[in-house]
């Protein structure tokens, strides 16, 4: 019995959510992942991966042409279940290699039982969904930072694929890719920092303290559609959803809209001026207070503790 | 031209959601069009706007909008919404059968509404707020054997070459992309800002067409409305156990310390 996992990867490394998805896949049986860069390939040996077919063709990586290697390995292997990471294409991937194999799917799982019952969290993280797919092969996509990654090394057994891919109809023109090494994209972050209406457009101390901590920075849908702060950084129901080790809310007051999309976040801190601010109904430690002296004085605390 | 534009008829996302039994409560709460498919819906108006000769949409303008969706027959004032901002007819696919269909099944009829209707382009909202699981634009797309072009924040379309470029923000980063007719596109929140419909638009919205079909009457013979069934078993809903109740300190000039001492204690740092 055996589950495939798709290996994700950006900027010449293989993502931390593949290492995610290869856990998950050995608590159901053994782990065959697929690989269309073959230069990544030593990097796998990190995880406890038993197979990797690889595609060698690193170019032909759109939802569509992907899916089409999927779904033929699939037909091939009879595999329980395909896994993929929970992102944008990651989703349109398992959408279109779900119909390709008539295979029932779920999204956004935030984890996945031996049995292969999935756990969703969803109403902004108000209910808990237990499911299960039922054809004979489950598509599951699954969000990042859900598991404590398996560190078994593994020296896994390598297949070529043979299968043909017919070409996307899409052409990419060009891609520039997202500014790298200076902060943690949202949704793979282990900590972010989000700032609101209270920051008044002035996200610089955030910022600072963001960068003293390593943390992604985010911003409620209020700083967003005032224009402080780019709408891809959105947080909540209408824009990213993110479950981080811990989540600092500065100048937020927590509608509905922005719980939506942190509030499973393992810990979460708040600074607000207004005590009744409804986001200190879900946080762990809050502070009453003016952003503006809070923040500068952690940031200055925490990189006193630095050597 | 013809543009089909994907609607969905959701529980108010500003209020709280429930769950009724394995299903979203739909009937407890006011249901309103998606509010992400606004959006697909002004972007449309905007692209035959600016490609009519009197810079309106509407049947003078040579194109023609058309709001497709499935759902419950209540999903009527979702489309009445849509029209009333200028989009031209609406078809609405209503059948007890469908009730708690998953998304194989909602692309499935989708597909075959849009299949029938001879479109250049297929505009969507990059999300529902109810199941939001962002798979239906790809699945269309996949289905038809069309291009996709989606999380577009901006979107050219050169009706005279019948092409479509459009500009992605991905986890990966920003994209350049391009297509030819016919196109699946979907939009996020950020490509505008939709219009209010005005009253003139919501008094004309009701002469508009608005058909209601069943299954049968969109070409699905009895025997395939099987394949309609969900692959998806719900076996549980919980409520998330509550938080225990948090520290919530006042700052008098030390705030910031204790946040460092909290993030210490709890080994953050």
């Amino acid at each position: 019995m055996s589950v495939v996992i798709l290996v994700d990867e950006f900027d010449g490394k293989v993502a931390r959510s593949t290492g995610e998805l290869a856990t998950f896949a050995a608590r159901i049986g053994d782990v065959t992942a697929v690989l269309f860069d073959e230069n990544l390939l030593p990097q796998l040996s990190e995880f406890c991966i038993d197979k990797v077919i690889v595609v060698s063709d690193a170019n032909r990586n759109s939802p569509a042409e992907v899916a089409q290697v999927l779904s033929q390995i699939v037909k091939e292997k009879s595999p329980k279940a395909i896994l993929v990471t929970s992102t944008i294409t990651g989703k349109e991937i398992a959408a279109r290699t779900a119909i390709r194999t008539n295979s029932g799917i779920i999204t956004d799982a935030i984890d996945l039982a031996s049995d292969l019952t999935t756990t969703q969290s969803i109403f902004g993280g108000a209910l808990i969904v237990k499911a299960r797919v039922q054809s004979s092969c489950a598509i599951i996509a699954i969000r990042s930072n859900s598991v404590d990654i398996d560190v078994t090394k593994s020296s896994p057994a390598i297949e070529r694929f043979s299968g043909s891919i017919s070409e996307s109809l899409e052409r990419v023109l060009s891609v520039e890719m997202a500014a790298k090494a200076n902060r943690p994209e949202l949704t793979e972050a282990t900590i972010v920092v989000s700032g609101g209406a209270g920051t008044k457009g002035d996200f610089g101390p955030l910022e600072e303290f963001a960068d003293s901590l390593g943390a992604a920075v985010g911003a409620s849908r209020a700083a967003t559609d005032a224009g402080w702060y780019p709408h891809s950084s959105q947080v909540g129901q209408t824009g990213k959803t993110v479950r981080p080790q811990l989540y600092v809310a500065v100048g937020i007051s927590g509608a509905i809209q922005h719980r939506a999309g942190m509030q499973t976040s393992k810990l979460i801190i708040a600074v607000n001026t207004d005590a009744d601010a409804p986001i200190f109904d879900i946080a762990d430690f809050g502070v009453v207070g003016d952003l503006f002296s809070v923040i500068p004085q952690a940031t200055a605390a925490i990189k006193a503790k630095k050597p | 031209m013809k543009i089909a534009v994907c609607v969905k008829q959701v529980p108010d996302s500003w209020v709280e959601k429930k769950m009724d039994g394995q299903v979203i409560d739909r009937l407890g709460v006011d249901a309103v069009l998606n509010d992400l498919d606004e959006y697909a819906i002004e972007e449309a108006l905007r692209i035959v706007e600016a490609n009519s000769p009197t810079g309106s949409a509407g049947s003078e303008s040579g194109h023609e909008i058309s709001l497709i969706c499935m759902g419950p027959e209540r999903a009527t004032e979702a489309l009445r919404k849509g029209l009333s901002m200028g989009a031209d007819n609406a078809i609405l696919i209503s059948d007890p059968s469908l009730a708690g269909s998953d998304s194989l099944a909602t692309s499935l009829v989708l597909a075959k509404v849009i299949a029938s209707g001879n479109f250049d382009l297929v505009m969507c909202g990059t999300e529902s707020t109810d199941a939001r699981m962002s798979v239906i634009p790809a699945m269309l797309a996949e289905r038809l054997g069309w291009a996709q072009l989606t999380h577009v924040h901006k979107l050219d379309i050169d009706v005279s070459k019948s092409y479509a470029q459009g500009v992605r923000s991905t986890e990966i980063g920003i994209e350049n992309i391009s297509a030819d007719f016919p196109v699946v596109v979907s939009v996020p929140d950020k490509i505008n800002v939709p219009r209010y419909p005005t009253f003139k638009g919501i008094m004309g919205s009701k002469k508009k067409p608005l058909i209601i079909k069943t299954l049968d009457e969109i070409g699905f013979a009895a025997e395939t409305v099987g394949m309609l069934a969900p692959w998806t078993a719900v076996n549980d809903v919980i409520p998330r156990p509550p938080k225990s109740k948090g520290i919530k300190i006042v700052d008098t000039g030390n705030g910031g310390n204790e946040l460092v001492a909290f993030l210490e204690e709890q080994r953050v740092i």
